[in-house]
């Protein structure tokens, strides 16, 4: 039973990690553009990461 | 040719500038839709002397320009975008900032937070069903599974319950119960409920349910919310490709500023095929101004100095330069806006179909709740047991399914027309529309094309007239030129604004335009008409119609089909409404209406009982539509129109009118069988709850299952048309 409580808080753990990844995704912009986003990454000079957020 | 008249304007008024002298111009351009297009035109506009960042959005067509210093002009951007081949268009900078959509982002951060807790209280509450199949958990096992779930859904369910907390409590501060009222004492009864019942070591407890409930309902309100997005911004792009500019004169030098800030006293400079921005008087110029949108009225009227112009009126062949005697906020549009937000007010007393059946189901299921907790405290239960099967009831008939009932229809039949190029404003015009059972149509513009065609005329004169009818870009000599088709063109053309073309055919002189340019004495016939002769010669009259659109009469029939009675309601003159009226077989037609007269005439219509739809795209029909049950314009319709309508259409297919009603009847209909099957899932749950057969596990089960059956009803294929 005891591993229980160490597999407990490892789970809630990663799937925090999860949800902080996709705040984090929104907050810098990443929805913003999913066209232009699909067409930037054919391009080296246009691959220039996220925009601003404003 | 636009580009070339862009150059000489200055648009700084567009740029917002910080302290430093940096620069952020928006431009919402038309016509990029790949990878090619967005490296293309982000390569040009950077190359530009002074910008220093340029970043196209792909999806919604925004070009995010900086410019680092007053050395680049926005013309210049403006320019190098058209060069390329794409149509630009100027944002308002106060829109520009007013477009960020905070709506959306909160729904989806709920909605990411729901799902986390959703997904990780079934870690510690499927340990507890299995006590169901009798692999039992110790009692300490039990309780402190309970904990953990606690601990992960509490804080989740608080916070993506936000959303609904909030329009439920300001629902309740007006004295009415939406859907979210139950929702929300939903929720926060079933976190009470388990707290309690972990902490006297209880064995159900419902924290999953609490917050896969959220979960489910967010997922339809963030797609709800995506779409409306969706059709708001590009019913708003519609209107910025309109060009809210003005072009003001000012010591000489032209200079563009945003319609709103159009002074009394300006001095505005209109080029043909511009609109007016504003009421006003002609200064300078000769031209011919269109009235239709404003009117309704399809001749065209010849206008000099002194002349008055109303804003939205389209100048066609001479350049005009316009004193402002109004801003764009006064003046006649003021007693139209009133009749507008009279009708907006009267259209916000509508009660949505969810919340009609909120009104009917809060009392019921929360007396019913009431009623187990006291039956069965008297029949001897003990309190605590007594208040968990009343939480079960609450929580069995949460109404995951009715909150889904309404919002999923109406987003699959929203993104149905979407498809079809109509736009839906709202949820709530939808169910209006599926009511109405009258239509009104304006005339120009809408049944017809709004365009001049050349009637009756034997091919040989206008082939006659065609060569100087080429030379010229007036609409009337256009019309003549498309009907007499390729061929020669006259030589040595003079086109003198407003009045007509002259130039050389076959070595003979002749002339094309109005009666006096012409040499016959004019005669106020009302009709639109344009006069032809050589020098010397006999002088030939032409005369010009605005044809119905293509299929106005199949639309009319359909609408006939669907049960509905159709009127036309026209600012034109009887004749040619007459006219238009018998070709589409309509008895019932009123002609020669000003603004208020429409109105009035709906509001009688009202008065009758009758559900109206309008359908109009003239500043005429602005107040009208938003005094109908129900309002559609086409694309193409003045802002005032498209902002007061419920739906715009963007094909040139009427056909839109009867398609959209179809499918609102759908919406309409499917939204009630999804009703009756929760009405019906809600009479065999609720008793099941009183009588204490409901455990977690078959509330889960039950919750989910009644929201995927409505899910499934509102995406099945088979919408009408």
């Amino acid at each position: 039973m005891n591993i229980v409580l160490f597999l407990v808080p490892c789970s809630v753990l990663l799937g925090g990690l999860g949800l902080a990844a996709f705040l984090w995704t929104m907050r810098s912009g990443q929805y913003e553009d999913p066209k232009g986003d699909a067409a930037r990454v054919l391009y080296d000079h246009l691959d220039d990461g996220p925009p601003p957020g404003d | 040719m636009s580009a070339n008249l862009v150059v000489a304007r200055d648009l700084e008024a567009f740029v917002r500038r910080d302290e430093g002298g940096a620069g952020r111009l928006e431009l919402l351009v038309t016509g990029a839709r790949c990878a090619a297009c967005l490296g293309k035109i982000e390569r040009v506009v950077l190359a530009l002397p002074g910008v220093t960042a340029a970043r196209l959005n792909l999806t919604t067509g925004k070009l995010a320009v900086t410019l680092g210093d007053a050395a680049c002009a926005p013309a210049q951007v403006m320019q190098a975008v058209e060069t390329l081949g794409y149509r630009a268009s100027l944002f308002d900078p106060g829109q520009a900032a007013a477009a960020q959509d905070r709506e959306g982002r909160e729904l989806a951060t709920a909605l990411g937070v729901a799902g986390f807790g959703a997904g990780n209280v079934m870690m510690f509450t499927v340990p507890a069903w299995a006590g169901l199949f009798g692999q039992e958990l110790t009692p300490a096992t039990l309780t402190l599974m309970y904990w953990m779930a606690a601990l992960v859904a509490t804080p989740c369910a608080l916070f993506a319950g936000r959303p609904f907390f909030r329009s439920a409590w300001a629902s309740l501060r007006r004295g009415k119960a939406n859907m979210d009222v139950p929702i929300s004492i939903g929720v926060l009864l079933t976190l009470v409920v388990s707290f309690s019942e972990t902490l006297l070591h209880g064995r159900h407890a419902y924290f999953d349910a609490a917050v896969t409930l959220l979960f489910l309902l967010l997922i339809g309100r963030y797609l709800d919310h995506r779409l409306r997005a969706s059709a708001r911004s590009a019913a708003h792009d519609l209107l910025v490709l309109q060009a809210p500019v003005a072009i003001r004169v000012h010591n000489g030098v032209e200079q563009g500023i945003p319609v709103a800030q159009v002074r009394v006293g300006d001095h505005l400079a209109i080029a043909p095929g511009q609109r007016a921005p504003v009421d006003g008087q002609v200064d300078s110029g000769v031209s011919e101004i269109d009235n239709a949108l404003i009117t309704g009225e399809t001749a065209l009227v010849a206008v000099g100095p002194g002349a008055p112009i109303h804003a939205g009126a389209l100048n066609l062949t001479g350049r005009l330069v316009m004193t402002a005697t109004a801003r764009s906020e006064d003046s006649t549009l003021a007693a139209i806006a009133r009749l507008m937000e009279a009708g907006a007010q009267s259209r916000s007393a509508y009660v949505r179909l969810a919340d009609k059946a909120a009104a009917l189901y809060v009392p019921v299921v929360h007396a019913a709740a009431a009623l187990t907790f006291l039956v069965g405290w008297a029949v001897g239960l003990g309190p605590r047991e007594a208040l968990l099967r009343a939480a079960a009831v609450l929580i069995v008939t949460c109404p995951c399914a009715l909150g889904l009932a309404v919002p999923a229809v109406q987003i699959a039949a929203s993104a149905r027309l979407f498809r079809k190029g109509v736009l839906v404003k709202s949820g709530a015009a939808l169910e209006r529309l599926a009511e109405v059972d009258h239509v009104v149509f304006d005339k120009t513009g809408v049944l017809t094309e709004g365009l001049p065609r050349l009637v009756d005329a034997p091919a040989h004169l206008v082939a006659l007239a065609a060569p100087l009818a080429r030379a010229s870009r007036h609409p009337l000599a256009r019309a003549m030129a498309r009907e007499a088709g390729v061929g020669l063109v006259a030589q040595d053309c003079v086109e003198t604004a407003g009045q007509g073309v002259e130039g050389v055919i076959d070595g003979r002189r002749a002339r094309l335009g109005r009666a006096a340019f012409v040499g016959v004495d004019p005669v106020d016939r009302r009709e639109t008409e344009l006069w032809f002769g050589f020098e010397g010669d006999t002088k030939i009259r032409f005369v010009f119609e605005d044809k119905p659109r293509v299929d106005a009469a199949l639309a009319i029939a359909d609408l006939r089909a669907l049960g509905l009675t159709v009127e036309i309601l026209s600012g034109d003159l009887p004749g040619p409404v007459s006219k238009i009226a018998a070709e589409l077989g309509l008895s019932s037609w009123r002609a020669g209406l000003t603004p208020f007269e429409k109105a009035d005439a709906i509001d009688a219509l009202k008065a009758r009982g009758r559900k109206v739809l309008m359908v109009g795209d003239g500043l005429n029909d602005a107040a009208a539509l938003a005094r109908a049950h129900a309002s559609m314009a086409p694309g193409a319709a003045v802002d005032a129109a498209q902002n007061a309508a419920d739906l715009v259409f963007t094909g040139e297919a009427l056909s839109a009118v009867p398609v959209a009603i179809g499918v609102a009847r759908s919406a309409r209909a499917r939204a009630l069988q999804n009703f009756t099957f929760s009405a019906a899932y809600n009479l065999v749950a609720a008793p099941a709850a009183m009588v204490g057969l409901i455990n977690p596990f078959i509330a889960a089960l039950a919750m989910s299952g009644s929201s995927m059956v409505v899910l499934l009803n509102a995406l099945r294929p088979g919408w009408r048309r």
